[in-house]
């Protein structure tokens, strides 16, 4: 559907400016000239319908620094393809010069000094205004706004209000239709009554009532945009209640289910389709194999990975759009859509700079009204750091030594488990750590920090089964999220061997000595999905750390030993 | 009478006819599969096609898996499924059931929810009325969960 041409035409918007494909002299440009909103966002409009892509915005409001991973590694057939290309083969592959507007956004090069040079991003004042101008432009009869989900979870205020702040925010943005993931994390009743009020469709294809295995949500919507039908097919997180505790949400059950996707492009073309979008949190991999197994499908607006990549990836004539996550990014897609079906395309990932994109008045007004009676608190100091905070990537983030030192201090523990998760924001050295930035990077609805003993074997197969959630060669057998944190303990893991072998060498940090699989340690861990867990939330464990030592020195993590 | 939805799905349980589990305690679990499969097409080896196992990548709860098998198959005198085999290969005892199916039937389809102790492959096998075998396979995984997002 698409050819190699008009795939040069997409790229990130900082970029795209002169069509030439100098990317890089003109990111150098940019950078002299300084960034402009009008560079931004213009673009030469194509075709008759735009589709608009945000996701994994994990309730993030305002502007905020996300450092992107160092680290992101794919095996199998997806070994050294984007989004498993990171650093300075990112900067190769996609033509973009260091230190470039791009650079600071879409990798973790030179990190700490670029986000000096171009300040936070995101913001969702900032993405009222990428998205009313787009509107403006296309006419909003043309233009469809899409929620790819993980919007209502990851804030302190989201906690509080059960994501009644971002819902809020979100319903005057007025999207057409979201999906999702940590939104069910709010419980069944709580999720029923949010999805019952909002005006927009929740679609989700491959949720299914557990008790009689049907259909339990909208699975997708026809719409017609720019005088074409444009179908939508929803797609929440297939292993939300693996991943996430399965009792809050006991109802439902979740899963791939790619036959019935297949089967909601048919009924879409029979009712007369010209477009079918998947608005999918299957995850990047996931999307890409589902993308080559199943026809029909246009555009798949994936998410859940956190990946954001400048172009799509074509895979077999379906686009593969990734828009990143934290409010970071806006994905514009222009179809040119002729005789039922899809003649062209033109894209831009919309890097939200926050000093540069003027915020939209009306949004920065809800924003400070729903954050105003927790104000005092989000900004109350608890200590500075003298580290770059951060937690995406594989292996490690400095956030999560963090985190871990916490627990294993103030739970009196020999070993620390810290989920992987990929959502969490950064903090440059020199910054104040406020409770907002502590919520920004472990809050959520089941917080309990429990200390149990855990055998060495445990312990490994712990290692070996979230290794396999993360490294199997079948993207299907993929849950997102990246490698368990580990305080106290190092580790070595080979990512291309089978679960049961990747991982060896455990070693207690505080003496040395080998882990004993028959032996019993003292482990202290957060975001058990086991019901009834039971000890102090997260956020104040990490408080109580961070008052004892208010300055937050961490040095490199040299714990666990990749071997490829 | 009226129906409730309970009953309705009581009643088409009910024409599946014949559900039986499997008994005794197994010695090793592959074994007892092969020999299984083996005594179930006679000793012939089932070709793949025509029967579809529907199973998750992942089960959510590994207690109560959701299994479906559908059986392409006109379902007329001369050509029909007569029986289909599930099983499950690493669990202590593999034979998890067996729907016979009659014309009455009207299609070959069935489902339940089976009790995986671990990761492993749960196989289908249906024989057809002409004694022809087919066999289709899934691995569903079995995990400890917890880590994503």
């Amino acid at each position: 559907m698409f050819s190699r041409r008009e795939f040069l035409m997409a790229a990130t918007a900082t970029s795209a400016l002169l069509g030439s494909g100098m990317a890089g002299s003109w990111s150098r440009l940019m950078a002299q000239q300084g960034l402009t909103e009008d560079t931004l966002l213009s673009m030469e409009a194509k075709g008759n319908v735009t589709l608009i892509h945000i996701t994994d915005i994990h309730a993030q409001l305002k502007p905020l620094y996300f450092r992107e991973p160092s680290i992101n590694l794919g095996l199998g057939e997806v070994a050294g393809l984007p989004p498993h290309v990171t650093g300075a083969d990112f900067l190769k592959l996609y033509n973009i010069a260091a230190g470039s507007p791009d650079a600071y956004a879409l990798t973790s090069e030179d990190f700490t000094a670029l986000a000096g040079t171009y300040g936070r991003m995101g913001g969702m004042d900032r993405v009222a205004t990428i998205i009313k101008r787009i509107r403006a432009e296309r006419g909003a009869d043309n233009v469809l706004l899409l929620d790819g989900g993980d919007t209502w979870q990851g804030s302190y205020t989201a906690n509080k209000t059960l994501g009644q702040d971002m819902i809020a925010v979100m319903n005057a943005l007025e999207p057409d239709a979201m999906t999702g993931h940590w939104e069910f994390t709010y419980g069944t009743d709580r999720v029923k009554e949010a999805i019952d009020s909002l005006p927009f469709a929740f679609l989700g294809s491959n949720i299914y009532d557990n008790e009689w295995d049907e259909p339990a949500f909208e699975p997708w919507k026809m719409f017609e945009r720019g005088g074409s039908k444009v179908a939508v097919i929803g797609q929440a997180f297939p292993y939300t209640p693996i991943a996430n505790p399965r009792w809050m949400m006991p109802g439902w059950s979740f899963g791939i289910r790619e036959e019935d996707i297949a089967k909601h492009v048919e009924e879409a073309r029979a009712e007369g389709a010209d477009v079918v979008v998947l608005l999918s949190h299957n995850g990047f991999d996931v999307d890409r194999k589902l993308a080559s197994r199943v026809e029909g499908i246009d555009v798949i607006l994936t998410g859940h990975t956190h990946d954001a990549l400048p172009e799509p990836v074509n895979v077999g004539g379906t686009l593969v759009i990734a828009s990143g996550s934290n409010g970071k990014f806006v994905s514009r897609v222009d179809l040119d859509v002729k005789d039922g079906k899809v003649a062209g395309y033109a894209f831009r990932l919309i890097p939200v700079f926050s000093d540069v994109i003027t915020p939209d008045a009306d949004m920065a007004a809800l924003i400070d009204e729903v954050r105003a009676p927790y104000s005092e608190e989000l900004a109350r100091k608890l200590g500075t750091t003298e580290s770059l905070l951060y937690r995406r990537g594989n292996f490690n983030g400095t956030f999560d030594d963090l985190i871990c030192r916490a627990l294993l201090e103030e739970r009196d523990a020999q070993i620390a488990l810290s989920p992987g998760f990929r959502w969490g924001t950064s903090l440059l050295p020199g910054q104040d750590i406020t409770v907002e930035d502590v919520h920004n990077a472990c809050a959520m609805t089941y917080p309990a920090v429990y200390r149990n003993s855990m055998s060495g074997q445990m312990l490994k197969d712990i290692l070996e089964d979230v290794a396999d959630n993360l490294f199997n060669k079948d993207p299907y057998y993929q849950q997102g999220g990246d490698m368990v944190r580990v305080g106290g303990m190092g580790y070595v893991i080979e990512p291309g061997k089978d679960i049961g072998e990747r991982i060896s060498g455990m070693t207690l940090l505080a003496t040395g000595e080998t882990i004993d699989p028959a032996r019993d340690y003292v482990v202290a861990g957060w975001a058990s999905v086991n019901e009834g867990t039971e000890g102090p939330a997260i956020w104040d464990v990490v408080e109580s750390h961070i008052t004892k030592t208010p300055t937050i020195t961490l040095p490199e993590n040299q714990s666990v030993t990749v071997k490829l | 009478m009226t129906l409730t939805r309970r009953d309705a799905l009581g009643l088409a349980a009910g024409t599946v006819a014949f559900l039986t589990f499997g008994g005794k305690l197994a010695f090793a679990a592959a074994e007892e599969t092969a020999a299984a499969i083996s005594a179930f097409t006679g000793g012939k080896e089932p070709a793949t096609g025509k029967i579809t196992l529907d199973a998750p990548e992942i089960a959510e709860n590994g207690n109560t898996v959701p299994v479906g098998v559908t059986v392409e198959s006109p379902m007329t005198a001369d050509d029909h499924v007569v029986s289909v085999m599930i099983l499950a290969e690493g669990n202590p005892n593999p034979q998890v059931a067996t729907f016979n199916f009659t014309l009455m039937s009207g299609t070959a389809e069935a489902k339940t929810r089976i009790r995986l102790a671990k990761t492993q492959n749960v196989v289908a096998i249906a024989k057809m009325s002409d004694g022809s075998t087919y066999i289709d396979k899934k691995e569903v995984k079995v995990t400890i969960g917890g880590c994503g997002g």
